[in-house]
C-alpha cells in the first residue's frame, strides 16, 4: 500500500518549486478497569497525508483520507491553490527555504508487542490491579489502565526523500481517589499517565506497575487526615514526576521558536524569552543542563527524524544554566536565522508540523536524594503534579502536588496535602541549588500537550532527577 | 454526505446477525485553515476528515471502533464492513458491561444549515487588509462540520452546519494586545468592520504606560469572556453526576457543607440556544435544557448514559465527559454600559487565561489576566495592566463577592480546533466583584 502510495505522489507532486507528503496511520486501543469493571473498549485505526506545497514563495497544504490518485490529486490541488493565495504574503518566503531530504527507516523499541498479549490477560492485569486500588471504605474512586498506540509514518519530498518510521507508545494509569466529608484526594502514578513510555508490555515491569496500587492508596488515604502544607518561603526538593511539568512549562514552552516568533500570540502565548537572548543569557544556575534529546529509544518522545525530515539529535538547550539553543524546526530556524532542533511535529495527519517540545531533559547530576534532603533545614517535598497554570510569556507560575512531606533539619518528616507552590521562570531556575544524581534520575512524559492553531495535542517526552530550589513560594490549601 | 452514510450504514445493518445491535456514528469536516501571524500567513490549508465509530452490541457485551472513511463508496463500504467483521471477531472475548445503555426507541431528528459561507480567497484578502498597518495574529476556520448516527433499531440523526470562526488579536507590544472574534454562518463585511474598529479603538488605550499593582483584594469587572472562562473551568468535574457520586466534584462543598452560590447564579446547559447537536452517541436526544444551579443552589447533575445506568438514574443525554455543551448563565441587573461606573475603582479583565484547581474540592481556581485588562479609576479606564495571577474560590468570585451580572450576555461559540472543529457554545454576562485575590 505504501509504494503504491508513494508511485501516486510521485505522479502528481511535479511542477512546483517542493512538494511532500506526511503519510500516517495510528491505531489506538484503551483499556481500563474502573471500581474493578471492565469499561468498554476504546478502539481507533485512523489512518491519512497531508501534503504541503510551497511555490513562488508561498505554502499551502491539503489533508484527506482518500489515498487514491484522485484522492492525492485534490489535496494537491488543495495545497497548490493556498500556495497561490499566499506568495508573498506568507511570514517567510518559502522559495529560500532548503527542505531536508531524508532516506531512512526508523523503528522505536517493542520487545514484548502489545498485540501479543491476549485481551483477557490484558483485562486480568487490570481486575488485579483494580482490586488493590480498592484498599479501604475510604476509597471512593479507582482505576487501572492501559493505552497504547502505535505508529506508522512515511514521509517523501519530491526531491526524492523518503523516511519511513514505526513507534509503539505505552501510556498506563493508575489512580486512586479517597474521601471522607469535604475532603478529596487523589494519588496517582507519576502523576497521571506521566510513566508513559515507547515500547509494549515490557514497560509495564520497568516502571513498577504492578507493585504501586497499595502505595498509592495507601497514600490517598492517609492525605484525607494530613494537615495543610505550611504558607511561607522555604526550600523545596521535587520529585521528577513534579519536575517534568516545571521543564515543561517553564523551560520548554518559552524556548518554542514559533513563540518567540509570535506564531502562538492569540493562544498558547509568547514568551518572555527573546532571540537575543541565546548564548548570553543565564537562565539558571550553573547546575542545570538542559537536553533536547530525541536519542533514547524507549523514551515517550523519540524518533529519528521530525514531521518535516529534519534529523534529530540530542542537543544541550542550556548548558551551565546559559541559554544555547532555542527549540525550533526548520521553518523557523530559517525565519529567525538561528540554530535549532529537529522539532517540526504534528500530532495527526490533519495538522501541520509546528514546534514543539519532543524529548526535553534536565540531565543528572551529582547529589543524592538523601543528600539533598539532608542540605535542607526547613522545606517541602513534592511529588507528582496535579495541578498547573502559568502565564501567556510562561512566567508567572502555580503549580500544585499530589503529595507532599515536610523536610525539617535535614529529615523528611510529616505527611502534607494540597501541596503548591509559585514562582516566576525568569528567576526560579537560578535558585537551582542541587540536581539528583542517575539513582533519582527517571524517564516520563505526558500525552497531552496543547497547543497551536488549528489546535493540536501531542506526546512529549521529559526526563529528570530530583532536584533542589531554595527560597520557593510554598503554600497549602483553601 | 448525509445519503452516503445512511446508504453504508443500511448495508452494515444487513449483515447483522442473530440479536446484533449496532450503532454507528459518523463526524466529519471539511475545513479551511488559515493561520495568520503579523498581519501575513503562516500556515493555510484544507482539511476533509471523516471518522465513523462502529459499536457492536450482543447482550451484555459491546465493542466499538473509531475508522477513517475516505469518501468514496466503493472503497468505504469494504472498509467499513472489514471493521464490522474485526469487532464480531473479537466481541466474545470482551467481559459483559453492566453499565451499557442505549437508545432503544428511535427519534429521528435533523438540522440542515445552509452554505452561505463566503469564497475563502475573499476571505483572506478582507482579513489582511482590515490587518494592514498592524499586528494582526491569529487563525480563521471555515467550512462544513457534520453529524450523523443511525442503529440498527432504526434511528437516525443527521446534522449539518458551516460555520466560520475568525480569532485573532492586534497586537500593541509584548504581550499587550486585544483579543477579538467574528464567528457565524454568513460573513458580513459591515460586522467585521465594527468588530475591527471596536478593537482599534481598545488597542490604542494599550499605548497608554501599563500599570503594575500589587498583590492584594481588589474590586474587579470581569468580561463575559473572563466570566466564561472562571466558568468553564468549574464546568471540568463540576455539574457531572459521576464526579458528584464519586466526590471528585469541584462542587463537592455544594454537596457535603451546603455551599451556595450567590443567588444571581443560574447555570444551564442550554441545548435549545446552543449549536451543537442535540442528540448523543449512545441515541439519546438532549433535553432543550437542564438546569444545573438555579439561584445559587446545586440543581440537576449531567447524566451520560454510563452515569445512568451505574448509579439507577434517568440520562439527560449527556457527553461522556459530563460536561456542559451550551452553557448558559443568566444575566443579573446591570446594564453593560454601567459596568465601569459601577466598578469605580479596580480591574477591568477583559480575558482570564490558564485557569486550573488550586484546590479542587474547596474550588479555588487560580490563573492569570491575559489581554486587554485594565486600571479603572473613577468609572474611567486610566491604564492597561500587567498581568496578574488570581488564586480564588468559586464561593468568593460567584457567591460572597458577587455584586452584579450584567443584564445583556454575549454569545461566545467556542473556538476550538482539537481534533476538529467545536460545535460548543456560551451565553455569558459580565460580572461585577468584589475582594478579588491578586497573588503574584
Amino acid at each position: 500500500m505504501l509504494k503504491e502510495l508513494e508511485t501516486r505522489f510521485r505522479d502528481i507532486s511535479g511542477g512546483v518549486d517542493f512538494c511532500s507528503l506526511r503519510y500516517l496511520r495510528e491505531r489506538d486501543e484503551l483499556l481500563t478497569v474502573r471500581q474493578d469493571v471492565p469499561q468498554p473498549v476504546q478502539d481507533s485505526d485512523d489512518g491519512g497525508f497531508m501534503i504541503t506545497v510551497l511555490h513562488e514563495g508561498g505554502m499551502g497544504y491539503g489533508a484527506g483520507s482518500d489515498l487514491s490518485a484522485a484522492g492525492l490529486k485534490w489535496a494537491f490541488d488543495q495545497a497548490l491553490f493556498w500556495a497561490g493565495q499566499t506568495a508573498g504574503r506568507c511570514v517567510t518566503d518559502f522559495s529560500k527555504l532548503s527542505p531536508p531530504c531524508p532516506s531512512d527507516e526508523y523503528a522505536g523499541p517493542e520487545e514484548n508487542p502489545w498485540v501479543s498479549t491476549p485481551l483477557e490477560e490484558k483485562f486480568d492485569l487490570l481486575r488485579s490491579l483494580s482490586a488493590q486500588l480498592k484498599s479501604c471504605g475510604k476509597i471512593v474512586d479507582w482505576e487501572a489502565s492501559l493505552w497504547h498506540t502505535s505508529t506508522q509514518t512515511l514521509y517523501l519530498t519530491s526531491e526524492g526523500g523518503r523516511c519511513r518510521q514505526t513507534f509503539s507508545y505505552m501510556a498506563p494509569l493508575l489512580r486512586a481517589t479517597a474521601n471522607a466529608g469535604s475532603q478529596t484526594q487523589t494519588r496517582t502514578l507519576h502523576a497521571g499517565r506521566g510513566a508513559c513510555m515507547q515500547g509494549g508490555m515490557e514497560i509495564l515491569e520497568k516502571i513498577g506497575y504492578s507493585d504501586a496500587p497499595r502505595r498509592i492508596a495507601d497514600e490517598a488515604v492517609r492525605l484525607l487526615s494530613a494537615p495543610d502544607c505550611p504558607a511561607g518561603t522555604m526550600d523545596l526538593v521535587l520529585a521528577p514526576d513534579q519536575m517534568i511539568l516545571q521543564i515543561h512549562e517553564s523551560i520548554g514552552h518559552p524556548l518554542e521558536l514559533d513563540r518567540i516568533l509570535g506564531d502562538e500570540r492569540n493562544y498558547a502565548g509568547t514568551s518572555f524569552v527573546t532571540l537575543d537572548m541565546f548564548g548570553s543569557y543565564q537562565y539558571g544556575s550553573e547546575l542545570l543542563n538542559v537536553t533536547f534529546d530525541p536519542t533514547r529509544p524507549e523514551q515517550f518522545a523519540s524518533y529519528a527524524y521530525d514531521d518535516e525530515g529534519l534529523k534529530a539529535e540530542k542537543t544541550y538547550v542550556i548548558e551551565k544554566g546559559l541559554l544555547k539553543r532555542p527549540l525550533g524546526a526548520s521553518v523557523s530556524q530559517a525565519r529567525a536565522n538561528i540554530a535549532g532542533v529537529a522539532n517540526g511535529r504534528a500530532c495527526g495527519w490533519n495538522r501541520p508540523p509546528i514546534d514543539r517540545m519532543a524529548n526535553l531533559n534536565v540531565e543528572p547530576g551529582e547529589s543524592t536524594f538523601d543528600e539533598m534532603i539532608a542540605a535542607v533545614e526547613n522545606g517541602v517535598y513534592m511529588e507528582a503534579n496535579r495541578s498547573w497554570s502559568i502565564d501567556d510569556s510562561r512566567n508567572k507560575f502555580q503549580f500544585g502536588c499530589e503529595y507532599g512531606r515536610l523536610i525539617r533539619d535535614g529529615q523528611l518528616g510529616e505527611l502534607v496535602k494540597n501541596a503548591n507552590y509559585r514562582g516566576i521562570s525568569a528567576t526560579f531556575w537560578r535558585s537551582l541549588r542541587m540536581v539528583g544524581n542517575l539513582s533519582t534520575f527517571r524517564l516520563l512524559g505526558t500525552p497531552n500537550c496543547g497547543k497551536g492553531e488549528p489546535n493540536q495535542v501531542i506526546r512529549v517526552g521529559h526526563a529528570a532527577p530530583a532536584c533542589l530550589f531554595t527560597n520557593v513560594d510554598v503554600f497549602g490549601g483553601a | 454526505m448525509q445519503e452516503s452514510f445512511f446508504e453504508l450504514t443500511d448495508g452494515l445493518f444487513e449483515n447483522l446477525q442473530g440479536d446484533e445491535v449496532l450503532l454507528v456514528n459518523f463526524s466529519g469536516e471539511v475545513s479551511d485553515f488559515i493561520r495568520f501571524n503579523r498581519t501575513l500567513v503562516r500556515q493555510a490549508g484544507t482539511v476533509h476528515q471523516r471518522h465513523l465509530n462502529i459499536e457492536l452490541i450482543e447482550g451484555g457485551k459491546h465493542l466499538s471502533g473509531t475508522i477513517t472513511l475516505t469518501g468514496r463508496q466503493e472503497m468505504d463500504v469494504p472498509i467499513a464492513r472489514a471493521a464490522l467483521a474485526r469487532l464480531r471477531e473479537r466481541l466474545p472475548n470482551v467481559p459483559e458491561d453492566p453499565y451499557l445503555l442505549y437508545a432503544t426507541e428511535p427519534r429521528n431528528t435533523e438540522h440542515f444549515g445552509t452554505n452561505n459561507l463566503r469564497n475563502r480567497d475573499e476571505v483572506l484578502g478582507e482579513i489582511l487588509r482590515a490587518g494592514e498597518g498592524r499586528d494582526m495574529v491569529g487563525i480563521y476556520a471555515g467550512g462544513g462540520i457534520y453529524r450523523g448516527l443511525a442503529n440498527s433499531l432504526g434511528q437516525r440523526n443527521w446534522f449539518q452546519t458551516y460555520t466560520f470562526h475568525l480569532d485573532w488579536c492586534f497586537y500593541h507590544e509584548k504581550d499587550k494586545a486585544v483579543k477579538t472574534s467574528y464567528a457565524g454562518f454568513e460573513w458580513d463585511h459591515g460586522q467585521f468592520a465594527g468588530k475591527v474598529d471596536s478593537a482599534v479603538g481598545q488597542l490604542e488605550m494599550l499605548a497608554m504606560p501599563a500599570r503594575t499593582i500589587k498583590p492584594g483584594e481588589y474590586r474587579v469587572y470581569l468580561s463575559p469572556d473572563a466570566v466564561n472562562e472562571f466558568v468553564s473551568m468549574i464546568c471540568w468535574s463540576g455539574f457531572g453526576l459521576k464526579s458528584h457520586r464519586t466526590k471528585t466534584t469541584s462542587l463537592l462543598k455544594m454537596i457535603s457543607d451546603e455551599a451556595k452560590l450567590h443567588p444571581l447564579m443560574t447555570i444551564r446547559e442550554n441545548t435549545r440556544e446552543g449549536i451543537a447537536p442535540n442528540f448523543e452517541p449512545s441515541g439519546f436526544i438532549r433535553p432543550e435544557e437542564v438546569t444545573l444551579v438555579e439561584n445559587g443552589k446545586l440543581h440537576d447533575c449531567l447524566v451520560s448514559p454510563r452515569s445512568a445506568k451505574e448509579y439507577g438514574v434517568e440520562t439527560n443525554g449527556a457527553a461522556a465527559h459530563e460536561g456542559p455543551l451550551s452553557l448558559d448563565v443568566s444575566g443579573g441587573d446591570m446594564p453593560k454600559e454601567d459596568a465601569l461606573k459601577r466598578l469605580g475603582t479596580g480591574v477591568l479583565i477583559g480575558r482570564l487565561w490558564y485557569l486550573n484547581y488550586s484546590d479542587r474540592p474547596a474550588c479555588r481556581i487560580t490563573g492569570m489576566t491575559r489581554f486587554a485588562t485594565f486600571w479603572v479609576q473613577d468609572g474611567e479606564i486610566r491604564a492597561p495592566m500587567n498581568v496578574m495571577r488570581f488564586d480564588e474560590t468559586a464561593y468568593r468570585v460567584l457567591g460572597e463577592n458577587l455584586l452584579d451580572l450584567t443584564r445583556q450576555r454575549d454569545f461566545i461559540p467556542s473556538s476550538s480546533t482539537y481534533g476538529g472543529r467545536a460545535t460548543s457554545s456560551s451565553r455569558m454576562p459580565g460580572a461585577l466583584v468584589d475582594n478579588f485575590t491578586f497573588t503574584l
